[in-house]
């Protein structure tokens, strides 16, 4: 997966750039307008994230001239002006989703994943299964090992989420945005206290351990290997 | 370019006004003075040609033999009259006798044909520099039929008036000056305490805020907009008190988490650790960090709702379905506590933004969780006031907030226990958000608190 990320700030470019890169994905850097836009028009990336404020060649021109090149790869636009104009403004010139600084890297991770996806054909399955857990959409039952677990209707849709989503970290946000559809930052733990409800009813009792959190970033599942 | 005109000055209206109305009376009453002694003048004259008339009519009428005895009556007829002449003739115009040696001929005389004193008769007739109120008729006697002609002299009358007019309208000049004078003296006079007011109002400052107008002291018609000054300054007074307080209160609430960052970073690379200490900081640091996020981004918000930017969905929400989304949210974190969830009232729709009613109820609704003790219930109910809104009430069992501190609840870091500086959750803006996200939905909110319960209330519009 190839990403291009235009970013006239030094720290946030490099970071996100060795984020990113560590997250799996093959990442190009440009340092300005100019750059960007010659990357942007020249090679095809999966997704493309572009600083709004830069200085010689804004964000809003590069998106310009990459649609009307009829060049439809997802764009991503940060931005430190949160007004429901420039929102709008982005979204109407073609941008696929809006970040507003400061923004957190697990959420710029997420936000990306959700865009390539986008493109893809979603798979259409009745059953999930991970190591010895068995999901069925359809029937809404959940099983460990062969054993039912009995799970609330929001505690079976968070662990839906996390298990088409496995080996993602998930932000608190987009958890509570997915599940709850509560799409605003809260200072509440509500997210911690639900995952740690869900990972007594899935992982308690289990050698294997699922549900894993990343410390300041989020909550993933996977089935780690070097775990005992 | 459109250029804005400054309305007339109050002095300038005030002189024009009175200065329309002086002239205005005065023309009127010159009028009406000159009239009257024109009048006055013409009834005189025609008094003192009738009495002439009458005289030589007497003349005439006298049984004389022959020309001399009747030149002789008519010479004696008019006396004890100055400036008056006659002429009399007889039917063909063959002259008889005039009384001076004026030249009659300079008058028309337009003779009527019989009546001996008619006043359609009288006519007013300029000869060189004189004017003359001359009398032109005909004298029917036993004997005989004649014209005559009578004039007065005017000159004196008409002199006068010309003069008596010119002294008139001196006066009247005179007075409307003065009247005009008197005008502005007594505006300018009527704006001094305005200008004492500007004064004390251009010494108003921030640091002195606390003065206020006299308001025993003004006339009675500025008293209003004394008063209404005064509680102007209260208002920008309480508020700039608060913004002042506010921006205290921003340096200090950052003041915690950037010593925090600080000192455990340089503690931290003073010397070599390992791997997971670093981690142990990165994550502290980490969690000062998203404080400070939550603080901007909330602050942001209040800054962009004071200045009208946050436009809400008019959208028609179900207090049922929201309500229950909100539980279900909140629902392990509740029985985390302990804590149950009641729903009470109506199921009735209202006008609300639906991420903002979410929020709302999100802060409100955590903020209970945080001060109910352990096996109690947290209420919200649901109803239509008498005025037709609809009033969702979020009622959680703990202690009494003192009323002291209620007014302020909704401020921004306001926090009644003052030694509870930093609550491990949210920094104190939980409900000056709530407050701005109800108004910004043409809402609003209120708290109440007794022994028992504390309940909020927020109020939206019903479709």
């Amino acid at each position: 997966m190839r990403l291009l990320v235009v970013e006239d700030e030094q720290k946030t470019g490099d970071y996100l750039k060795q984020g990113l890169t560590e997250a799996g994905f093959q990442v190009s850097l440009a340092r300005n307008g100019l750059d960007g836009h010659h990357l942007a028009m020249t090679e095809v990336f999966d997704v493309i994230i572009l600083d709004v404020m830069l200085p010689d060649v804004s964000g809003w021109r590069i998106l310009q001239s990459l649609r009307e090149a009829n060049n439809q790869s997802p764009v991503l636009f940060l931005s430190a002006r949160d007004s429901v104009d420039d929102r709008v403004k982005g979204l109407e010139l073609g941008a696929d989703d809006y970040l507003i600084k400061p923004f957190a890297f697990s959420e710029v991770l997420a936000r990306v994943r959700t865009l390539i996806r986008r493109g893809g054909v979603p798979k259409i399955e009745n059953t999930l299964q991970i190591a010895d857990l068995e999901i069925d959409i359809l029937k809404h039952k959940v099983k460990r090992a062969g054993k039912n677990i009995l799970l609330s209707n929001k505690e079976f849709s968070l662990l839906e989420l996390m298990v088409r989503r496995e080996g993602e970290v998930l932000p608190r946000s987009l958890i509570a945005s997915q599940v709850w559809d509560m799409n605003f930052d809260s200072d509440t733990n509500v997210i911690d206290v639900a995952i740690r409800r869900l990972r007594g009813k899935v992982d308690e009792g289990f050698d294997i351990k699922l549900i894993h959190t990343v410390r300041g970033m989020g909550y993933k599942l996977e089935v780690q290997v070097n775990e005992s | 370019m459109k250029v804005n005109k400054r309305p007339l000055s109050l002095t300038f209206r005030v002189v024009l006004f009175v200065a329309v109305s002086t002239i205005f009376s005065l023309t009127f009453l010159g009028i009406l003075i000159d009239t009257s002694i024109r009048h006055h003048f013409i009834q005189q004259d025609i008094n003192e040609l009738k009495v002439i008339s009458s005289s030589i009519n007497e003349a005439l009428s006298k049984n004389t033999d022959s020309n001399e005895t009747l030149i002789e009556e008519l010479s004696q007829a008019v006396s004890g009259h100055h400036g008056v002449y006659y002429q009399v003739s007889d039917q063909k115009g063959n002259f008889i006798y005039a009384n001076a040696t004026l030249n009659f001929q300079h008058f028309t005389t337009a003779h009527a044909i019989e009546g001996d004193f008619d006043i359609e008769n009288i006519t007013h007739q300029d000869v060189g520099k004189f004017s003359y109120r001359v009398l032109a008729t005909t004298y029917q006697t036993p004997k005989a039929t004649y014209k005559a002609t009578i004039a007065i002299d005017m000159s004196f009358h008409t002199h006068f008036l010309t003069q008596f007019r010119q002294s008139l309208g001196a006066i009247m000049i005179g007075a409307a000056v003065l009247v005009l004078l008197a005008g502005w003296f007594a505006v300018h006079q009527g704006l001094n305490p305005l200008r004492g007011l500007s004064k004390k109002m251009r010494d108003i400052q921030t640091n002195n805020f606390e003065v206020r107008l006299d308001e025993t002291n003004v006339p009675i018609e500025l008293l209003n907009m004394v008063q209404s000054f005064n509680l102007m300054l209260d208002r920008l007074q309480s508020e700039f008190l608060r913004l002042s307080n506010f921006s205290t209160d921003i340096a200090h609430e950052l003041r915690t988490p950037l010593t925090n960052i600080i000192t455990q970073t340089q503690v931290g690379l003073s010397q070599p650790r390992a791997s997971e200490e670093y981690q142990e900081l990165l994550f502290s640091n980490l969690e000062e960090l998203d404080r400070l996020t939550n603080m901007v981004r909330d602050m942001l918000w209040l800054a962009k709702t004071q200045n009208g930017l946050i436009k809400p969905k008019q959208q028609v929400l179900n207090s049922q379905s929201e309500i229950e989304a909100l539980f279900e949210y909140f629902d392990a974190l509740a029985e985390e506590a302990d804590i149950t969830f009641v729903k009470q009232g109506d199921e009735l729709n209202f006008y609300c933004d639906k991420l903002h009613f979410r929020q709302l109820l999100s802060n409100l609704l955590s903020n209970a969780i945080r001060y109910t003790a352990k096996g109690l219930s947290i209420v919200v109910n649901t109803q239509k006031t008498d005025s037709g809104q609809v009033c969702i009430s979020i009622c959680n069992p703990g202690d009494k907030i003192h009323s002291d501190h209620l007014p302020y609840l909704f401020d921004r870091f306001y926090r009644p226990d003052k030694s509870r500086q930093r609550h491990s959750e949210g920094a104190g803006l939980g409900l000056a958000i709530v407050k701005a996200m109800a108004e910004a939905n043409h809402g609003k909110v209120t708290v109440t608190s007794d022994e028992d319960n504390t309940c909020f209330k927020v109020f939206f519009n019903a479709p």
